[in-house]
């Protein structure tokens, strides 16, 4: 199709580059810079959707970030992009887009019944219309409002596009490049000040690029152009377009997303799609400008109704005619300058202005150009389905409450102007509360909250002389506060023409006998009797209005909508707008992708992934790697086809009989050295400390202050006023938060210091009965016989020349060790034990095995320690000392601690020997007891017992202690299992700790 | 994202910090006998202010240092912070 509404001696595409691109299927050309709707609109389309609720045509309305119709789906790259805006989205070679919210298609669209359905749908019709038979909803109500409702599509495949995240500090933000976004940064970057300059468009200059203004002998978008080119060489100016600030925070955090490839055919390797910036500003000036306020009449969502600001940026920047018969309706002298631009270039526009006598420049310019003007009129109703093709308009009285002559006249747009209302969002977000002005009918912020200030428009300025004068003071003012320089520039002279004021008619009547839609909110279709029912229907409160129509709760946010919605209501309760109030605005100001807020943060990237030294040798032996915190580690290494349960079998039945080696790099290492070392811990401690001699570990319990276990772990002693500390692999960054509570807050006494060291040191558990054969020959010079490094003892040795610490301490019940090495030399270490132990028939082992050695050895982890048990619960209480005070000490003797039937640890064996107890099972007395079943307690791990071949569990249950040699039932609904067990000792293998000490 | 003055390393984003409680809260001496009641209070009951609260931080990205913040918890206004070892007024 040829580009029959394309102007030729106008605009700023670049008509160079021509630009191919499809919509629904169908291939058009643009130029480049051209968007999405200045593209269509040049191939003369103007249907482009359907509505939200009545699946009425949508066209085009506005030309930037307040469109509330042109909602497409993008696609690209073959991935899907919901909820771009037509008026943003630049074309490039190759763009797909297409309508959503219709089917079968935009033109031909089933949906469009609910056009002729309307009395189904009133405010609310979701509380009211399905409700009967309430079995109706979830089969079919809801399924077919939702296949009818929603924008769009996302897709369900991976995105692979790269979005990243900035971090960025300055001390002045300013948000919008108009007038007087440009004059402040200019002002205050010459001021030395450090400036970012978000705008959100691809071109800098705001409303200067629209209007017929004079800065310094210069047109408006030339000074622009001047300004925009210094600012971008100054090194402590960031300029950036296409870059939306979307959400004001707490302490002048700003957040903005940049959109940096959106606009280009394929993103260039290591390009990001789009950037979100987190922007910490000392100070921020709001230039974020004004949008113009729709009037509303019959049928005003036509498509060809617009806001007659867009109609003339389609022309100016674009180059493009809404229209060849445009109808300019406005209650302002905005209007004019629409008019005065289609007359330029060629085409007769008809003004109808709802005022009587207004008197102005520009209205005087407009009729010496001979442009038609008929003064108290106004458009009626639009006639026409896809397109608007001719409007009843009438003559209105002087109250402005009836109408009179009304006569159709042909038009193919309507260029509506109901003056202009002032973006706040970005201040109201930062707090600040906001107040009616009277005189421009329109909310501006009150007082700043944060360090922030409104300029230009957005606080309701709307001469572009005070616009200048107002944002070069601001931003002398402001840099002048942080940078304490003097450099004043010049503030340049301004030409413009003097407008009269608005009218503040919005609303035209229904001739008698009529009942046009009257649009308020066009993405949600919320007109203005669903405003009426509601209030009829007893809703007062702004907020309450709103989520009951929807009004302004579309993706637009109500950004044309949201003033006419309370001018609504206010006439309606005959109140002032001011005492009806606004709604509250949140962030995001414009829809955000949730790829650009994830950022880079995806997949493994979410989480960091810390692997011990010894990785790459698990990888190599067929491990198979379990999520532990943040660490992988090793659950089994798979031989041939095995299974988890026979390979973590076979590795625990090693270790009971030959000598296993597992990696235990994992746990959490503090380091704890002072003078006061001792002390500190026997009060972090439930057990003695004072009397650990050098070279020995002792197993320790924490508590927290409430008495419940915090962590559990050995500490050994390797100097006088030094100390090795475990921790669980889990708690360990928990444990050294808590430890330095007590030494910086509580006890600042104690000369001890902390820090972790679980990244300095590879660690290897080597259990078995073989395994001091096998140390011995990996120490040969140094003693570690069951009399030179007797259990819980400690010693340095030397690894083949590497210096290593042994530490006689056992998690699996056998006679075993820890060695630990430098972490650069873990994998030196893991690979010469594997080497001297092939004699040993070592074998690595996993967390499986480890599992099912310490369950079956009734040693407590995570799962019995699951921050609901004390000491006694788990079997501890012999360590808990009754001499010593210590964190958490006095919470134990609560009443609740110490009944006599409190739960404890015990074992479970199946009746049977061979049907497992899933995990989380209830332990009960009857398992045909009436519901709920009182239970006892829970099973808290299983295994398959390598010692005596038969399953084990570990539970926690009432009076555990007198329940031993009970015969109970375990019952896991969630399995839909009942086992007969008996309740045994939790220490099930070697109780008497025989092997350990052997 | 609110901004706080760290007393050791400067002025730094929330996300570097961990947040820690009341921080007007006083541990019972070490081997003092005392109520059930007593204990209760220091391990469980907590005032939450709306306005000025004097609450624990931990620079926990950071230098791991636990401070003290007077914070405003309706503005968010920070009107002073404090080291640990700092008296608060």
């Amino acid at each position: 199709m040829s580009q029959d509404f394309r102007l030729d001696n106008i605009g700023m595409v670049n008509r160079n580059k021509k630009i191919s691109f499809t919509f629904n299927g169908k291939k058009y050309f643009g130029y480049e810079g051209d968007t999405i709707a200045s593209a269509l609109i040049a191939n003369g389309v103007h249907l482009v959707g359907r509505s939200f609720k009545y699946h009425r045509p949508r066209g085009f309305f506005g030309v930037g970030v307040d469109e509330p119709y042109a909602i497409l789906q993008l696609e690209r790259n073959n991935e899907r992009d919901p909820n771009i805006r037509a008026t943003e989205q630049e074309i490039f070679e190759g763009l797909e887009v297409k309508s959503v919210n219709c089917w079968p298609s935009v033109n031909f669209d089933i949906g469009a019944i609910n056009n002729f359905l309307k009395m189904f749908f009133p405010a609310g019709f979701y509380y009211k219309t399905f409700m009967w038979p309430p079995s109706f909803w979830y089969k079919i109500y809801e399924p077919f409002i939702r296949m009818a409702a929603g924008f769009g599509e996302a897709s369900i495949k991976h995105d692979k596009e790269r979005y990243e995240h900035k971090y960025e500090y300055c001390d002045l933000l300013i948000t919008g490049s108009g007038p007087s976004g440009l004059a402040s940064a200019y002002a205050a970057a010459k001021n030395g000040a450090r400036v970012i300059l978000a705008e959100d468009k691809p071109r800098y200059g705001g409303s200067l690029l629209t209007s017929d203004v004079n800065i310094g002998n210069q047109t408006g978008a030339e000074w622009s152009e001047k300004i925009i080119t210094e600012l971008k060489s100054m090194s402590n100016v960031i300029v950036k377009n296409r870059s939306q600030v979307f959400g004001y925070y707490d302490h002048n955090m700003l957040v903005m997303s940049e959109r940096i490839s959106d606009h280009l055919p394929k993103t260039q390797k290591y390009m990001p799609k789009q950037r979100l910036w987190y922007i910490r500003a000392k100070e921020v000036l709001i230039s974020s400008g004004s949008i113009e306020r729709p009037l509303v009449f019959g049928n005003n969502d036509t498509p060809g109704v617009m806001l007659s600001s867009a109609a003339k940026e389609y022309m100016k920047v674009y180059g493009v005619l809404v229209g060849k018969k445009p109808l300019i309706f406005t209650n302002n002298d905005s209007g004019y300058e629409t008019a005065i631009e289609f007359k330029k270039n060629g085409v007769n526009p008809l003004i109808l202005d709802t005022r009587k006598e207004p008197f102005s420049d520009i209205i005087t310019e407009a009729k010496n150009l001979g442009i038609e003007i008929k003064f108290s009129h106004v458009v009626v109703a639009a006639k026409g389905y896809k397109k608007v093709k001719s409007a009843d308009i009438a003559k209105i009285s002087d109250n402005k409450k009836d109408l009179s002559n009304i006569e159709n006249i042909e038009c193919d747009c309507i260029c509506v102007s109901g003056f202009w209302t002032p973006s706040i969002h970005l201040a109201s977000q930062s707090g600040n509360k906001s107040e009616f002005n009277e005189k421009i009918d329109a909310f501006i912020p009150k007082k700043s909250k944060q360090k922030e200030n409104t300029i230009g428009s957005a606080n309701g300025k709307f001469t572009l002389e005070e616009t200048i004068n107002e944002a070069f003071d601001k931003g002398y003012e402001v840099s002048n506060k942080i940078t304490e320089n003097n450099n004043k520039v010049s503030i340049p002279t301004v030409v413009e023409k003097k407008s009269s004021e608005h009218d503040k008619f919005w609303c035209v009547p229904l001739p008698k006998g009529k009942s046009y839609k009257r649009f308020l909110d066009f993405q949600n279709d919320v007109a203005v009797t669903d405003i009426e029912l509601a209030l009829r229907e007893g809703f007062r409160s702004i907020e309450h209005v709103k989520r009951y129509t929807t009004l302004g709760m579309a993706t637009d946010q109500g950004k044309t909508s949201n003033l006419n919605g309370l001018q609504l209501v206010s006439d309606i309760e005959n109140k002032v707008v001011p005492q009806v109030g606004h709604t509250t605005f949140r962030p995001p100001y414009t829809p955000v992708s949730i790829g650009v807020i994830v950022g880079r943060e995806v997949g493994k990237h979410s989480k960091p992934t810390r692997k011990s030294p010894m990785h790459e040798w698990h990888e190599k032996n067929n491990a198979v790697f379990v999520d532990a915190g943040v660490w992988l580690r090793p659950r089994y290494y798979k031989q041939g086809n095995e299974t988890l349960f026979e390979a973590s079998k076979r590795e625990a039945k090693n270790v009971r009989k030959n000598v296993g080696i597992c990696d235990v790099t994992t746990l959490g290492k503090i380091d704890v050295k002072g003078p006061d070392a001792a002390e500190f811990l026997n009060r972090v401690y439930t057990n003695a400390w004072l009397k650990l001699p050098v070279g020995k570990a002792r197993y320790g319990v924490m508590l927290r202050e409430d008495g419940i276990v915090m962590d559990d772990g050995t500490t050994t002693r390797i100097s006088e006023n030094h100390y090795h500390m475990t921790t669980t692999t889990a708690q360990a960054a928990n444990v050294l938060s808590h430890l330095e509570y007590y030494l910086q807050l509580v006890w600042p006494e104690l000369n001890v210091n902390v820090v972790s060291t679980t990244e300095q040191w590879a660690g290897a558990a080597i259990a078995g009965p073989n395994s001091r054969a096998l140390l011995m020959k990996l120490f040969p010079n140094s003693d570690v016989s069951n009399e030179g490094l007797p259990f819980m003892g400690y010693k340095e040795g030397d690894l083949f020349g590497t210096p290593a610490k042994i530490y006689r301490i056992s998690f699996s019940g056998e006679l075993a060790y820890e060695v630990n090495v430098e972490s650069d030399y873990g994998n030196f270490m893991w690979e010469k034990i594997i080497e001297v132990g092939k004699e040993f028939q070592i074998q690595p082992y996993g967390t499986e095995a480890l599992s099912t050695l310490r369950i079956e050895m009734g040693h407590v982890a995570g799962s019995e320690l699951d921050g609901r048990t004390i000491p006694h619960d788990a079997s501890l209480e012999g360590l808990v000392s009754k001499k010593k005070d210590f964190i958490g000490k006095r919470s134990l003797s609560r009443s609740a601690f110490t009944k006599p039937d409190r739960e404890k640890i015990v074992g479970v064996v199946p009746l049977d020997k061979t049907t497992s107890i899933p995990e989380g099972s209830y332990i009960v007395k009857d398992p045909k007891a009436k519901l709920p079943n009182p239970k006892l307690g829970h099973v808290s791990a299983s295994c398959w017992s390598v010692e005596y071949d038969n399953p084990f569990s570990l539970a926690i249950i009432k009076d555990g202690k007198n329940m031993i040699g009970q015969k109970l039932f375990a019952m896991s609904p969630l399995k839909n299992k009942t086992i007969p067990v008996e309740i045994v000792s939790s220490h099930y293998v070697d109780p008497e700790g025989k092997r350990v000490r052997a | 994202m609110l901004y706080i003055f760290c007393p050791h390393c400067g002025s730094r984003s929330q996300n570097e910090f961990a947040y820690g409680g009341d921080a007007t809260v006083k541990r019972p001496e070490l081997n003092k006998e005392i109520s059930d009641q007593e204990w209760n209070n220091f391990v469980y009951l907590r005032k939450s202010p709306r306005g000025k609260h004097l609450e624990l931080w931990h620079h926990i990205s950071g230098c791991r240092q636990w401070i003290k913040v007077e914070r405003d918890t309706s503005t968010h206004e920070i009107f002073k912070t404090y080291r640990a070892d700092e008296l608060t007024e």
